[in-house]
């Protein structure tokens, strides 16, 4: 199995469909084209084939598209079957693909790695693919394809220019210290600009935690008493019977997760066991147990109570709820003790109050991890580098002005970090950065 | 007159003085070929040595026991270590050197020399053979053979002066160009390119006001270059500083048009950051004024060379130019400046030994190469003449790779990037600056000269007894140490932590200076001042250079994969034509090479070693 073959894939998803779009690449992927449709079609043209299999059978007739190398997504020669959308066809298709010589299923990201390899993407771009093709939901989905589509590589771009004329003028007023006037113009403000792009660097790491939430998925956990009806709760947030409902207390014996959409947020509800001091045997305990681990790792916390359960305490000492949910506002007696104010009343027997969490909710993710608009840094490389930059940067402001070669040791390795996500920054870079500044030459 | 050699250098400039005395050193019969011998060691241009990266430079052709340190601390008249303020890394010494005592310690040298002879002679072509290089041949028919020959032809391949609107083939003034070895070399399927350089106009010293000038002094104890050297005798000068003015501002602006420079007839590209004066006025147009040194060229000599104002404008704007100058007002010219252009070969046709790829046993060095400076030179010439000697005897190449020297940064830049403008060394070059010190030349790269048979037994012993002297330093800085209270007691800063500092730790703290030391340890005052400077910078720098560790073992990991030399570029189209067409002229040796060209990128890197891996698999199915 080697980097030469011809690959192919189902493109579209699995299932019943109108089309289903299979697509190939590979060096043998023109003269595989000549087989099952006896010609090559203009490039990069719509055109309307008979797919034949090599007895001579009629398998679709379909769209297809050609695609030499190196214009191709791979950058190798490529093409796609728009099929119809029967399993049968899709299944006799590839069945005649793989019939021929060097010619075999793609292996999962493989075209992407193609297309990598071949230079036709950076890597910051093929990582936001690679996203983009998981994205699970609209809001991931728009952040990846401004990370594939180079937004995130412009702003990389911009740190690496601010650093490249920082490192410039360092590196000036060291190696030009007997030329009149450039150590003096070239020194004053340095801290400064370090400065300011630290900052800029620092508030994008930030963000980029609340990326990596929307990225990985919100954790939100239903925690609280036993028999408050958090499990009714998730299967009528998540409107299916994921959780056993019963009305004895201590049901739900361990933790249950359901994956949700939430206005285009990924979100994985997790239903937790009640919690209680006087567990019923040693597996309730366990699951109590596993509730307070969930409860630490919560990116929201949702605590429910409900007024027909004596004693359940309206908020668990020592945690902090990020939304308060009063079940079962039916009963009497919901509202009427002391509770936080912006408590939301549901009631899951009746349907009430769901619509309004739903919105509190979605609300709150909005805020908390926003559109992902100015979240850049996704993957963990990304924010390695970064935070080892931001790192660089932090000492280079220590150290002081005298020992001029010791901070342009700490420039120099931060440019090294940022270089690796934009390209290294290389000498002749600053270097035309000092000569086109500083009059120069005795 | 003998007739064979196992090395022939051909020029006598910086890069063919140290190429003929390495390779002697080494044990080769050498022969250096020159038009006239009295002109061996000859200053072209300013009447200096050293400075920032280039004053490295000399202590590493020194730690090799190359000539240019032990020359230049004879014959230096004004000693100035630069960035004396700033920390050793990027302190870079720096002298005026009398450009007659220079040409004569050279010559003493070379003549010193046993088993180097000195021909003179115009070389005008190579003998090649089957096998490869087997000689040179002279204009007169004269023809020696050899087994390596190293070309340092500086500025004499097709050389060209132009003055106004004149144009002087010549190899600098006064002396005629070189043209055969250019087609030669052409011929081979070398590529060519044209580069310019320029100088300005020699003054006589007794026609200048010097009463008007501010002076600029040497520093009170110079510094010496050579590692052998004890102590600089020769009497000590000044220099002085002028500058432009508004006048001469406008008359070089109103003269650009009969600069060569501007009106098309100079095609060769010069150096950025030794702009002409027309350059410098035309491009910084805001800067109203611009300084001009004024360099002694000789204790007994009246020329001074003002650095600064190199041009190629006519005579007579030189001449009015000059005296718009404050103290220049009546100054008498001895020569005019001029613009030179002259052949180079891309760099990028060598390996990292300094031997064109495509004629083994023939090795470049100096502006041959498209380098600047006579220290850029003397150290390419060392490292040719070595491994030309070293070749001629059957042994493997001697590379000094990016982590033990400058040498190592400049040669692999050059074989790597190529260049588009007269190269020269900076210290930002050198991405291990803060190991690659002046101060510790000796300790890089003495022993690699051992090693390879260069060093000869008075440096052989002069090193090991100065490496002694620095590891005792350095073990009593160590051996020292104090608690933080009893330090805040004798008033050093430190944090109060209870902890034990030695005198190394407590030196890393930049407000803690040696002398403040000194007196709480009266034994540290006692050591001599080199080893302060080693003890110094090893204790400032111990945490970076730890650190740099690791990158320098990623950068010889990298450097040891080895790419094919056939590898096809041309057959990886994901690859920008740019980029395709670099990698191939270069052809890098290794990926760490590859990963160095300019415009490379991580995915690109990932393509040429997705190649080699297919290439691999290939050629083992």
């Amino acid at each position: 199995m080697t980097a030469g073959d011809t690959i192919y894939a189902l493109s579209s998803g699995v299932g019943k469909a109108a089309f289903a779009v299979v697509r190939l690449s590979g060096p043998g992927t023109g003269a595989l084209l000549r087989a099952l449709i006896g010609d090559l079609p203009p490039p990069r043209f719509a055109a309307v084939r008979t797919i034949r299999d090599v007895s001579g059978e009629t398998l679709d007739r379909a769209i297809v598209l050609w695609f030499p190398g190196p214009s191709s997504f791979t950058g190798e020669d490529c093409a796609e079957f728009h099929l119809h959308g029967s399993p049968a066809v899709i299944q006799a298709v590839m069945a005649a693909c793989s019939n021929w010589p060097d010619v075999r299923p793609a292996e999962a990201g493989e075209f992407t790695r193609r297309a990598f390899t071949n230079g036709k993407m950076d890597l910051v771009e093929a990582e936001g693919l690679a996203d983009l093709l998981e994205a699970r939901t609209a809001g991931q989905r728009a952040q990846a394809f401004r990370q594939m589509s180079g937004a995130a590589s412009s702003v990389f771009d911009s740190w690496r220019e601010q650093l490249l004329l920082i490192r410039a003028d360092i590196e000036a007023s060291v190696d030009f210290t007997d030329e009149e006037g450039v150590a003096e113009a070239a020194t004053p403000g340095i801290d400064r600009r370090i400065a300011a792009l630290l900052y800029e660097m620092e508030e994008s790491l930030r963000l980029s935690i609340a990326s990596e939430v929307i990225r990985d998925g919100v954790r939100v956990v239903l925690a609280g008493a036993p028999n408050t009806g958090k499990s009714s709760l998730l299967n009528a947030l998540s409107r299916r019977e994921a959780a056993i409902v019963s009305a004895i207390p201590g049901t739900t014996r361990d933790s249950i997760e359901v994956t949700m959409d939430i206005r285009g947020v990924p979100v994985f509800l997790t239903d937790t066991a009640g919690l209680r001091s006087s567990a019923a045997d040693l597996v309730e305990e366990e699951g109590i147990r596993r509730t307070r681990q969930h409860m630490a790792a919560a990116d929201v916390l949702l605590w429910v109570w409900s007024p027909d359960v004596s004693g359940s305490p309206i908020i668990e000492p020592g945690t902090a709820p990020d939304l308060v949910i009063c079940n079962k506002a039916d009963l009497e007696g919901a509202g009427a003790r002391s509770q936080p104010r912006d408590t939301v009343l549901v009631s899951t027997r009746t349907g009430q109050g769901l619509p309004l969490l739903l919105e509190r909710l979605s609300g709150l993710l909005r805020d908390r991890y926003g559109s992902g608009d100015s979240a850049l840094l996704v993957s963990a490389r990304q924010k390695t580098a970064v935070q080892r930059s931001i790192r660089y940067l932090n000492a280079a402001m220590t150290i002081p002005a005298a020992c001029v070669e010791l901070k342009a040791e700490d420039i120099r390795r931060a440019s090294e970090e940022i270089g690796r996500l934009t390209g290294r920054v290389d000498v002749e870079e600053w270097l035309g950065a000092i000569f086109s500044r500083f009059c120069i030459g005795k | 007159m003998q007739q064979k050699f196992d090395v022939i250098v051909v020029g006598g400039g910086h890069a063919g003085c140290e190429a003929a005395a390495s390779a002697a050193r080494f044990g080769a019969r050498t022969a250096l070929v020159t038009h006239r011998a009295d002109t061996i060691g000859e200053m072209s241009c300013n009447p200096a040595i050293g400075g920032l990266g280039k004053g490295h430079l000399v202590r590493e052709v020194d730690a090799l026991d190359g000539l240019m340190g032990r020359v230049a601390d004879r014959a230096g008249i004004q000693f100035r270590m630069l960035n004396r303020s700033k920390g050793p890394a990027v302190r870079g010494p720096r002298a005026q050197a009398d450009r007659k005592l220079y040409r004569q310690a050279m010559q003493e040298a070379i003549a010193a020399e046993p088993g180097l002879t000195v021909i003179e002679g115009a070389a005008a072509g190579l003998l090649m053979g089957p096998a490869g290089i087997q000689g040179i041949r002279c204009d007169d028919g004269r023809e020696f053979t050899c087994a390596a020959v190293v070309l340092t032809t500086g500025t004499f391949l097709n050389g060209l002066i132009h003055i106004g609107d004149r144009r002087i083939p010549a190899g600098r003034h006064g002396e005629p160009p070189s043209h055969g070895f250019s087609a030669q070399l052409a011929a081979a399927g070398l590529k060519l390119g044209r580069l310019k350089t320029g100088t300005p106009a020699r003054l006589d010293g007794r026609t200048i006001d010097w009463s008007r000038l501010e002076e600029q002094k040497g520093d009170e104890v110079p510094v010496a270059f050579s590692f052998l050297t004890q102590k600089i005798d020769t009497p000590q000068v000044s220099c002085f500083i002028t500058h432009t003015t508004a006048d001469g501002h406008r008359l070089i602006a109103e003269n650009l048009h009969r600069s060569p420079m501007y009106s098309g007839q100079i095609e060769g590209v010069g150096p950025r950051y030794c702009p002409s004066i027309e350059d410098k006025i035309n491009r910084f147009r805001d800067k109203e004024t611009h300084q001009v040194f004024l360099e002694p060229e000789g204790l007994d000599d009246d020329t001074v060379y003002p650095n600064g104002i190199s041009t190629s404008l006519p005579e007579d704007v030189q001449d009015a130019f000059l005296r718009t100058m404050p103290g220049l007002e009546r100054v008498t010219v001895k020569r005019w400046g001029y613009a030179i252009e002259y052949d180079y070969v891309d760099p990028r046709e060598l390996t990292s030994a300094l031997e064109v790829k495509r004629m083994p046993g023939l090795y470049l060095a100096g502006q041959i190469n498209g380098t600047t400076g006579y220290e850029e030179a003397a150290a390419q010439g060392l490292l040719a003449g070595w491994n030309a000697a070293r070749r001629a005897s059957g042994q493997d190449a001697v590379i000094i790779d990016r982590a033990q020297g400058y040498m190592g940064v400049m040669i692999d830049d050059l074989i790597t990037r190529g260049v588009a403008e007269p190269y020269r060394m900076f210290t930002s070059r050198a991405e291990y600056r803060l190991s690659l010190r002046a101060d510790n030349a000796d300790l890089r790269l003495t022993p690699l000269g051992l090693q390879g048979g260069l060093v000869k037994s008075e440096r052989a012993r002069a090193f090991q007894q100065r490496q002694a002297r620095i590891l005792d330093g350095l073990s009593l800085a160590r051996s020292l140490s104090v608690t933080s209270g009893e330090a805040a007691r004798r008033g050093l800063k430190v944090n109060q932590d209870g902890l034990r500092r030695t005198a190394l730790d407590l030196l890393a703290v930049p407000e803690i200076g040696w002398e403040k030391l000194a007196v709480f340890w009266p034994e540290l005052a006692r050591l001599p001042p080199d080893v302060v400077e080693a003890v110094e910078a090893e204790a400032l720098y111990a945490g970076y250079i730890d650190r740099q560790e690791t990158e320098i073992a990623a950068l010889r990991r990298e450097d040891q994969l080895k790419l094919p030399a056939d590898l096809d570029y041309s057959a990886m189209p994901s690859l920008s034509a740019e980029l395709r067409q670099k990698l191939q002229r270069v052809r890098p040796a290794t990926l760490g090479q590859a990963s160095r060209i300019d415009g490379m990128t991580p995915v690109a890197l990932g393509v040429i070693l997705a190649q080699v891996k297919r290439a691999g698999r290939q050629s083992a199915a």
